[in-house]
This record gives C-alpha cells, sequence and structure tokens, in this order.
C-alpha cells in the first residue's frame, strides 16, 4: 500500500496527485496514485484494502450454511450471484443434485440480479460523466428489482436466498406475475437509456477510442465479464462451462471488438436484453416440483414435519449444532457474475467448517487492466475508464 | 496418485516434455490437480500457456493454503483456464513452512501479480521475480499473516 509515489528524477515538473478513497467516482474506496504531467497521467498505481473484511479467514470459522451470509456482503451490487456461486461449489464437492425448479428460478433470479448490477453501474458511469438523468431512470427500475427480491426472500439486497442444496423458501404467491409485468416493461426502458446516452455526442466523444485495451491484452491480464467482451472475446462462462441448467436456456453473447470505454457501454446495455430474454424463459418453462434437493442429513426439514416427525427433528439438530461433513477434497467453481469471472476455490477436510474458502472476485482481476486503461490519457478520463471497468470495493476487498 | 489421472493427455505430455514435471496428480469431481516441483513451475507454466496443444492463457484464479502444523506447510494453488480449448487445470507446489519461496508467474501470466501480492499478504509466501511485493489489503505495517492456521481469527488483541 503505498503512500505516495515519487517523481522520476529529472521530471520535477511532474505532480502526484492522490484521488480517492473518498472521490465520489471512484466508487467505494477506490484510491489511485496518479503522476501527471500537465494533465496527462504518466503513471498510476491503485491502492486497495480500505474495505478489508478477512471473510475468508471467517469462513473457515462458520459451518457451509452459515457462510452464504457473509457471501453477500462481498459484491454488495449482485448477492444472489455470489449465493450462487458458494452453493454451487459446495453442492459440487457434497456431489448434490439440484431440483429443476431450483435451478431455473435461480437462474432467473441471478439474470435479474445481472440487470440491477447493470442499472447501478450504468446509472454512475453516467454521472462521473455528466449526464444525470440517466441515473435517476435507473434507479427507478432497480427499485422494482429489489421489490421483486424482498418478496421472495424478505430482504432487498443482502438476499441469502440460496440454500446449500436449493432455496430458502418456495416464492409466493404472485411473485411470477410480478416478474411478468416488470420484464415486459423493461425492454422499452433500455431503449429510454439508450435514447439519451447511445447517440448523444457529448457521450461518444467522453467514451469511444477512451480506455482501449486489446483482447490479448485483457486475456493476459485476467480480465473477464463484459470488460473483456468488450474487447472482442467472447467467453461467457454460462455458455461455455454451464451451470445451474444454462445449458437449456437460448441467448446471444454480446460482443464488440473496439474494447473502449463505448464498447464495453454497449456490450453491457446488450447484455440486459439478453438477461430479460433468459428471465422470460425461465418463466415459460419454470418446472413443477421440489426446491429442495432429497438430502435431509444437508438441506434443513420443512418447519411443519419437524412437528410430526423424529427424523426431521434430529437432522434439523444436527444441522444446526454441528452442520454436515463433506468429503475430503477440493473443487474449484466459476460462475459468469455481472463483473465477470466469480470462483469459489473450496477446499474441505471433511470437517463441518471448509478448510479453505478462496473467491476470485472478478473486479479484483479487472482492476489490474485499469492502469494500462489510463496511463498516457487525460485525468478526465481516468473517471470514464474507473467506471466502465464496473468495480466493487466490496469484493476486491474482502 | 489416482491411475485415471496419470494416464491423462495433459499429464502424459507433461512428462514427456520434460521427465519429472509432474509429482502427482489427481482427478476430484472431474476436476484434474497436478502438483508441480517449485522449481519446474516457471518453466511448466510457459509450456502450458504457449504449447498449441494446452494454450492455457487466462489465469482464473491463485491462492494458497496453510496445512499447519503439517510439513510440507504451505501449498500455492493456480487455476488455469483455455478460452480456445474451454478447458481448465490446477496447478499446486508445495512449499516449506521455513521461507516458503517460488518462482513468481506474473512474467508468464502479467494477471498474478495482485493475486500473489494478496498471497503475500495474507499468508507471507515470498514470489521471486515479482516486480512489485508489498502488502495489497493490509496497511504496510501490519504484524503477521492473517489467512496462516496459527493466526487467530480474533487477531492478536
Amino acid at each position: 500500500m503505498p503512500l505516495t509515489l515519487e517523481t522520476v528524477p529529472g521530471h520535477e515538473e511532474r505532480v502526484v496527485l492522490s484521488m480517492g478513497p473518498q472521490h465520489p467516482s471512484t466508487h467505494g474506496v477506490l484510491r489511485l496514485v496518479l503522476e501527471l504531467e500537465g494533465e496527462t497521467v504518466v503513471r498510476a498505481i491503485y491502492d486497495i484494502g480500505f474495505l478489508h473484511t478477512g471473510f475468508e479467514k471467517s469462513f473457515e470459522r462458520l459451518t457451509y450454511s452459515q457462510d452464504i451470509t457473509l457471501t453477500d456482503r462481498m459484491d454488495y451490487l449482485a448477492p444472489l450471484s455470489n449465493n450462487l456461486g458458494f452453493c454451487l461449489a459446495t453442492e459440487k464437492l457434497l456431489d448434490l443434485e439440484i431440483p429443476p425448479k431450483a435451478q431455473f428460478i435461480r437462474v432467473l433470479l441471478t439474470e435479474l440480479t445481472r440487470i440491477q448490477s447493470h442499472l447501478v453501474w450504468l446509472g454512475t458511469h453516467a454521472i462521473d460523466i455528466g449526464a444525470m438523468s440517466v441515473f435517476l431512470y435507473c434507479f427507478r427500475e432497480r427499485e422494482d428489482i429489489l421489490r421483486i427480491f424482498e418478496m421472495v426472500s424478505g430482504q432487498r439486497m443482502m438476499t441469502s436466498y440460496f440454500r446449500i442444496g436449493g432455496l430458502a423458501l418456495e416464492p409466493p404467491l404472485g411473485w411470477t406475475e410480478r416478474v411478468e409485468k416488470f420484464i415486459k416493461k423493461f425492454p422499452a426502458k433500455i431503449d429510454e437509456y439508450e435514447g439519451l446516452l447511445t447517440r448523444n455526442p457529448i457521450w461518444m466523444v467522453r467514451t469511444q477510442g477512451v480506455g482501449a485495451i486489446s483482447g490479448a491484452d485483457a486475456v493476459a491480464y485476467g480480465v473477464s465479464g463484459p470488460s473483456l467482451r468488450g474487447s472482442g472475446v467472447k467467453w461467457d462462462i454460462r455458455k461455455a462451462q454451464p451451470y445451474s441448467s444454462y445449458d437449456k436456456f437460448n441467448f446471444d453473447i454480446p460482443t464488440r471488438p473496439e474494447g473502449d470505454v463505448y464498447a464495453r457501454y454497449l456490450v453491457r446495455l446488450a447484455e440486459m436484453r439478453e438477461s430479460v430474454k433468459i428471465v422470460r424463459q425461465a418463466l415459460d418453462g419454470l418446472p413443477e416440483g421440489p426446491i429442495k434437493a432429497n438430502a435431509p442429513h444437508i438441506v434443513m426439514p420443512e418447519r411443519e414435519s419437524m412437528k410430526t416427525s423424529i427424523e426431521a427433528l434430529i437432522y434439523h439438530f444436527k444441522i444446526v449444532t454441528e452442520g454436515f461433513h463433506p468429503p475430503i477434497g477440493e473443487v474449484y467453481q466459476s460462475i459468469e457474475s455481472p463483473r465477470g469471472e466469480l470462483g469459489v476455490y473450496m477446499v474441505s477436510d471433511g470437517s463441518p467448517r471448509p478448510f479453505r474458502c478462496h473467491v476470485r472476485a472478478p473486479s479484483f482481476a479487472n482492476l489490474q487492466a485499469l492502469p494500462k486503461l489510463i496511463e498516457g490519457r487525460l485525468i478526465a478520463d481516468v473517471v470514464a475508464c474507473i467506471g466502465s471497468i464496473d468495480v466493487v470495493l466490496g469484493e476486491i476487498d474482502r | 496418485m489416482n491411475p485415471e489421472a496419470q494416464s491423462h493427455p495433459v499429464v502424459q505430455k507433461l512428462q514427456t516434455l520434460s521427465p519429472g514435471a509432474v509429482d502427482e496428480a489427481q482427478i476430484f469431481r472431474g476436476e484434474l490437480t497436478l502438483w508441480i516441483p517449485a522449481a519446474r513451475l516457471r518453466l511448466v507454466a510457459e509450456v502450458l500457456r504457449d504449447d498449441p496443444e494446452f494454450s492455457f492463457k487466462y489465469l482464473s484464479d491463485l491462492t494458497a493454503l496453510d496445512h499447519y502444523p503439517l510439513e510440507p506447510r504451505f501449498e500455492t494453488v493456480y487455476h488455469l483456464n483455455s478460452i480456445e480449448h474451454n478447458s481448465r487445470l490446477r496447478l499446486k507446489v508445495r512449499l516449506p513452512g521455513d521461507d516458503p519461496r517460488v518462482d513468481s508467474l506474473v512474467p508468464v501470466w502479467p494477471g498474478a501479480t495482485a493475486f500473489e501480492r494478496e498471497v503475500f499478504d495474507l499468508f507471507g509466501i515470498q514470489f521471486a521475480g515479482h516486480p512489485y511485493l508489498v502488502r495489497i489489503l493490509l496497511p504496510d505495517d501490519w504484524a503477521g499473516h492473517p489467512l496462516r492456521k496459527d493466526y487467530p481469527t480474533e487477531g492478536y488483541r
């Protein structure tokens, strides 16, 4: 964590500027140290860790089921994606089969998460560049999605709705209609955002050709998600290594060859439209059946059955007081979170607590490309570049 | 070592190119894990990245494990991904408890920079040849490495 950056000897006219961690456009507590020559950035380094909470250490102290609530708090704009990554890794370790209805609802909710995460990104990114009004429109629609989350899980943001072996609760009556209503009106809203920005001359001048990175560089730096697809690399884990029945859905992977801020903007907007398509298919094809796997020693029993069945009571007691014992082994499960590859590396030593659980946070890797995007550009472009890679400091610092 | 992993094409090819490059191989839940001797890591990484049969150009993840009080105490873990062949591979390197040190993979994958700094910060493993190995998440004057198993979860008070 360098507090200062020394100017290069012989260039005493250069200024070292500390940007953040409280700067409004650094999206949380990101600090950049910039070496400037006039208004041009010569060198940039990033300084992170202000939100470090020691999640990975806490994971080792809690049981697998208890850990889910921690995952919500890493990428706080996409809590359900984090839940899914963690649950899938644990289920892979346990070799657990998840009922199709639970898988479909997981897909549906993670796609809504993608939309709401992209809405926050779009609103704040537009504000950074000076388009104030987009923010208000985006948060209007985001509110609808948060209400859908609240209806299904009781929480707007820290949902913890996905559990190991399935879902926490059956979605309430009238919930699918609510989702239906939202996705019916949402494509027109995307048109509205596009109308404000896509052909807006100021927006185009501020974003086109700014912060360009080639596909090969992006891959070498470990960039993933929309930031990678904005550089023309067609890589999406939902398609390449499908999880949670994504192979049953029909959708495209939007890519753009330019690799600049504008390309990443177009990719994310197109992704929202694809997400609407996936949600529509999940609603139409929603299978009937249970929402929890048939594994009584892992999945919590129904409250009602505990009143009548001694086995259910015993399993409940065992799970709550002790937890379950997965086999000894290690797995790596990655999912496509709104920001890119979210990987969970889980090592079990056979005890009810993970021996080690490491989270490969997409923002953590994507941030490495930032100095490359901004070096040689004007200081005003720095703000556009930070917004375009869409970092969430909660998951970077963990 | 399980025989299914031993006969895996990646293991076979690596052993032919550089005998003794793979100490051990294992398949669990369909995931292949290779244990590489610390001295060969850099070479194996370059082969895996450059050989068109592998082309692991994307380093997904890099982390470490602490097996305290067992020896060798540490393991560094690398998750490689090939976009061309849509395949994944896990490499592990065993390191001793006193002076854990391994070659940095930043020259092979620039994306390893922040991950190696994180492992250095939280485990205290040294990466030889890393361009900027300083703490990344914790303050510079922090004492100890929190993800080590002998570091209490509550911290030192």
